[in-house]
């Protein structure tokens, strides 16, 4: 699977939420864009996640 | 020849910007010529667009809008003139890109804060002593007014939550994201990106203290999501908010707004 760029290895079938558990996003703060469209936070938990998907996750600090 | 004087169509029989400039006024008014203010004479040709100016002369009012855009190139401005663009939050991000959009001449603004101006903004955002306690959209909107009369201002007192976004933003080409707390940031790009498909947004992430100015960047990491920022300075105690960094930061997201009204989607 891509995420932002790199290539990481799927070890077992997950879930978008879990993926995002695992890397430490607070879902929260962030925004995932899976193979070009915007990922609903609501469908997290539906998303299962494959070694095809191209995953780009933005993290927003706090300031402005 | 024809060319365009102040915004007037003219047949003049000059064959320099100097020459039209004795015609009209005196030999210390400013000559723009399109887009580019000389201090030499030139050559003009069919159809240039000159601007003459009288230093220290306040103009009438239909004249006032073509001499403060003509250091625009004019068909960027027609374009700019026709964009519609949301700014959510008025804080130091916020504030300062409306001031540069309105410069530039983007015709319609929409002003989004739910806060009043209090002391503690003063050290990085676009008010006065004299905006003390006012909506953040009112202060903002006087001054937009002062510095160009001729774009629509909207103001929406308000907090943006997940279920206004739709109602807030339907209708506007752009949206800058410019809150504070990365929960706002994430709720505004999330509902925005899936509510409203086709609208570009123009975050902000990472411009607290004073690192390198030259971090601060601007990226596409989404289909029609733009980033600002360097990404990891996050505002917290011993790292405060500057003017600086966040000015620069609001300079991108401003400068993307252009590139976008313009029709470059590159960054």
């Amino acid at each position: 699977m891509k995420v932002n760029g790199s290539i990481i290895v799927l070890r077992e079938k997950q879930s978008l939420l879990d993926f995002l558990a695992d890397q430490k996003y607070d879902i929260k703060k962030i925004a995932v864009e899976r193979n070009g469209e915007i990922v609903p936070r609501s469908s997290y938990d539906r998303v299962v996640l494959k070694d095809e998907d191209t995953l780009e996750i933005v993290n927003f600090v706090g300031g402005g | 020849m024809k060319v365009t004087v102040n915004g007037h169509r003219l047949e003049l029989d000059c064959q320099t910007a100097f020459q039209v400039r004795e015609q009209i006024g005196s030999q210390t008014d400013i000559v723009i010529l399109n887009g580019f203010q000389i201090d030499k004479d030139c050559k003009i040709t069919e159809g240039d667009a000159l601007t003459i100016i009288r230093k220290g002369a306040i103009p009438k009012r239909e004249e006032l809008e073509g001499m403060m855009m003509a250091r625009h190139t004019s068909n960027v401005y027609e374009k700019i003139k026709k964009g519609k663009v949301a700014i959510a939050g008025l804080g130091g991000l916020g504030s300062n890109i409306a001031v540069m959009l309105a410069r530039s001449g983007v015709g319609q603004l929409l002003l989004i804060d739910f806060d009043v101006v209090e002391p503690s903004n003063l050290n990085r955002q676009s008010y006065y002593i004299s905006h003390l306690g006012l909506p953040k959209t009112v202060a903002l909107k006087k001054q937009l007014g002062e510095i160009n009369p001729f774009i629509k201002v909207e103001t929406k007192q308000t907090k943006v939550t997940a279920d206004n976004v739709e109602e807030l933003f339907v209708g506007y080409d752009i949206i800058c994201e410019a809150f504070d707390q990365p929960e706002a940031k994430s709720l505004l790009v999330n509902v925005a990106l899936e509510q409203l498909p086709g609208i570009k947004i123009v975050a902000a992430s990472g411009m607290a203290g004073y690192d390198s100015a030259n971090l601060i960047k601007t990226v596409k990491p989404m289909k029609n999501l733009y980033l600002c920022g360097d990404f990891e300075n996050e505002a917290r105690p011993g790292r405060g908010l500057l003017a600086p960094r966040v000015q620069i930061c609001a300079g991108h997201q401003a400068n993307m707004v252009l590139r976008l009204l313009l029709g470059i989607e590159d960054v």
